[in-house]
């Protein structure tokens, strides 16, 4: 344990580059602020669309208001500007502690950056709902705003890169690995996703080069890691800066992250054709997407333990700080939804589970169990350092958006299992006389009631994030709730006074 | 634990960013390299079939609308070799059938019925009548109505420059049919025209006044795209490299 990262790793907690300069701070509020107004934004157009799909009056019978148009509002609102925005926050600002040095290109350049991918996200979700669309999952903007997107991102890339180039540390942290894999694989997806042909330059709609079999296999090596990348890759960045500072301890083990960050990239890439099981794409493609996916599940768990081991000696930390349970949880989640993924990885696991809410089920549990929760952790713990103020203005508050997420989570997912699960066996299933026992519209039928659990589990989510942002809001304004505090009791007292 | 002092140390890559990025890159390529690239050089990815034609200009503006909508957020348009997939929606997909989707329409999720195969399913009045109002139909249906566009007048204009594009992009379109695509477009929708070259260029395009509307209607496209999905190939000629045994 006394790697060279290990010595950066002592250095986190310093606040100053020197006695009197402070690090950038001014673009990360605006980022913590965008994250969390855009996390609301994208829980409430998520449950309106779950709603949507229990209750298909809510489509309203206008044409910007329809499941088809809203949904993928609610996947970029989500990912792209919720994640998106806690990904700059987070990597901006651990990075200048980690380099001890101050951004590269400066505030200016980061507030440059803020406020063009804000008009990106903006853009990007006006035109959905107007119909400008590629039609292609977690891909939708258009060419033009595709190109927008790619300015900056290479400015963004320049901003980290250049503050890690000009560190005044020896060695770049564990953190920035990660952080960095995020930003250079999100640029080559993005670019390899999207070589695409305007019909005119005057207009929106463009047509990809590729086309049927190569699209689905391009298509989904980006889909697959815009979740390896974007949500996982960047977000255990997170977790290797945030979970260390939260419970002041060190990452576990130094090895265990070297071998996590490579394998994870390595292998991520190769698990995209998962998403292709039985389609026409060919059996050897299917093969290998599996194979990768299944043996993702190693460095996933292995970021994982390294993660959660953390916590070591710090243990009882989690009983009197909802921050770091916050954080923790995240981490457990993690682990679940990368057991989950390569088991329905496996070809005749994936021939009952595809197409189904199951699939739907399991990227929530990454989502708003992994995603959103390792967010949470890190927006509590940067508003009272960014807005100087000494504490959380309530940490029961963060306590009870603890619990009111978790049961909505487990709502959501729980509804999904058995949904995708049941809908699966439905469509296989033969009566007596060798017919088909139901038919499609009986299947969708039977799916209402958990549609109405799914949409609650949504509420509660929404609910919880409520409760974050008034409590934000509370310690932004330096107020502090009266309130009864965490007895940071230690066991072995708790065990003696018994 | 110290550093070993033999053989080559993590260190290195830790001191020195670009060798980090240098590094990254690489291992980020291979297995994408590997998966994509020999989908374009193996000759046996897309089979040979009799059939499958570039699609009419009405058909491809209504594919345009099919996207516009997200109805691939709901549909697929893939059927897996299974018992009971090919049974409910007929023979199971072949990369060929979709080889002029730019981009393809497998999707990833059936809220609703997979529809590689659902053209000429239904009559064109279904359609119509169930896009309008689903629940008219389908009591139990959770799709939304589309019922504005039946009214509103399909934008084809720049229907040459659709054609002319997809041709860039590796659709082989003739100079014939670009040439034609707004009169093959309003041809496909009037059952009294001379249909003879339409027909001639787009073998098995569906020929109807779908909304009964007399300017062309976005509805009008959409169902004609609906209605050629999965009826291009002859099956009955197909012969697979290994025939599902029923």
């Amino acid at each position: 344990m006394t790697s060279a990262t290990l010595t950066s790793g002592a250095t986190l907690g310093s606040q100053r580059v020197s006695e009197d300069v402070r690090y950038h701070e001014d673009a990360i509020r605006l980022f913590v602020i965008a994250a969390t107004f855009w996390g609301v934004v994208g829980f409430l157009a998520g449950t309106f669309i779950a709603l949507q799909l229990a209750f298909p009056a809510l489509n309203l019978g206008l044409e910007w208001t329809s499941f088809g148009r809203l949904r993928p509002v609610h996947t970029s609102a989500v990912i792209f500007a919720f994640g998106g925005n806690v990904l700059f926050a987070t990597s901006l600002y651990s990075v200048q502690r980690t380099c001890r040095q101050f951004l590269f290109g400066g505030e200016g350049l980061a507030k440059f950056i803020f406020w063009n991918y804000n008009v990106f996200i903006v853009l990007a979700a006006l035109s959905y709902v107007l119909g400008y669309t590629q039609g292609k999952e977690y891909a939708e903007p258009e060419w033009i705003l595709d190109l927008y997107l790619t300015v900056i991102w290479v400015l963004y890339a320049i901003q980290f890169v250049g503050t890690v180039m000009t560190r005044r540390e020896s060695h770049i942290y564990v953190a920035n690995w990660f952080f960095l894999a995020f930003i250079l694989t999100v640029a080559v997806l993005h670019i390899g996703n999207n070589v695409n042909v305007p019909v005119s330059l005057t207009g929106m709609k463009s047509y990809p080069f590729v086309s049927g079999v190569q699209s689905a296999m391009v298509q989904w090596w980006y889909g697959h890691n815009a979740v390896g990348f974007f949500l996982t890759a960047g977000f255990l960045g997170i977790m290797y800066y945030f979970v260390p500072k939260r419970a002041e301890r060190p990452v576990y083990s130094y090895r265990l992250s070297i071998v996590h960050f490579w394998t994870l990239i390595f292998l991520y890439i190769w698990a995209g054709p998962h998403h292709l099981h039985y389609t026409s794409l060919p059996d050897w493609a299917q093969t290998l997407g599996m194979t990768f996916s299944v043996m993702l599940w190693m460095p996933s768990w292995g970021g994982m333990i390294n993660g959660i081991m953390t916590l070591s000696g710090a243990w009882d930390k989690l009983r009197t700080d909802p921050v770091l349970r916050f954080l923790v949880t995240s981490v457990a989640f993690y682990g679940m939804s990368t057991f989950e993924g390569p088991l329905m990885s496996v070809k005749p696991v994936n021939a009952l589970s595809h197409y189904t809410d199951w699939t739907v089920g399991h990227v929530h549990s990454g989502a708003l169990g992994w995603v959103a929760f390792i967010s949470f952790g890190a927006i509590y713990f940067l508003v009272p350092v960014l807005w100087k103020r000494s504490q959380l203005y309530s940490l029961r508050l963060v306590s009870y958006h603890f619990w009111t997420a978790t049961i909505g989570i487990v709502l959501y997912i729980t509804a999904m299992w058995v949904s995708g699960i049941m809908q699966g066996l439905m469509w296989r299933a033969y009566d007596n006389l060798g017919f088909l026992q139901y038919s499609f519209v009986e299947t969708v039928a039977a799916m209402h009631p958990f549609y109405v659990i799914r949409a609650m589990g949504g509420v509660l989510f929404v609910a919880g994030a409520l409760i974050m942002v008034y409590n934000l809001w509370r310690t932004a304004k330096g107020d502090v709730r009266i309130e009864k505090p965490y007895a940071s009791t230690p066991h072995k007292a708790a065990v003696g006074a018994a | 634990m110290a550093q070993e002092k033999k053989g080559f140390s993590h260190d290195l890559i830790e001191r020195n960013t670009l060798l980090l990025i240098v590094l990254t890159l690489i291992t980020i390529s291979i297995g994408g390299l590997v998966q994509i690239v020999p989908l374009f050089t193996i000759e046996s990815t897309i089979e040979k079939v009799d059939g499958v034609r570039p699609y009419s200009p009405l058909e491809v503006a209504g594919q345009s609308i099919y996207i516009r909508e997200g109805c691939y957020n709901c549909h697929s348009q893939q059927i897996r070799p299974f018992r009971d997939e090919v049974e409910r929606y007929g023979h199971y997909s072949l990369a060929a059938e979709s080889m002029y989707d730019h981009p393809f329409q497998w999707g990833s999720k059936r809220t609703g019925p997979d529809l590689a195969r659902v053209g000429g399913k239904y009559s064109n009045d279904w359609q119509v009548a169930h896009l309008v109002d689903p629940r008219a139909v389908v009591p139990e249906s959770i799709m939304p109505g589309y019922a504005w566009m039946k009214e509103r007048p399909l934008q084809y204009t720049d229907i040459g420059d659709v054609l002319k594009t997809l041709r860039i992009v590796g659709v082989p379109y003739t100079d014939e049919q670009i040439a034609n695509a707004k009169a093959d477009l309003e041809a496909q929708k009037n059952p009294d025209a001379d249909t003879a070259g339409l027909a001639k260029r787009y073998p098995k395009a569906v020929v109807a006044n779908f909304t009964g509307n007399k300017t062309v209607t976005e509805m009008d496209a959409l169902v004609a795209y609906l209605q050629v999905l999965g009826t291009l190939v002859d099956f009955t000629k197909y012969q697979s490299p290994k025939q599902l045994q029923q």
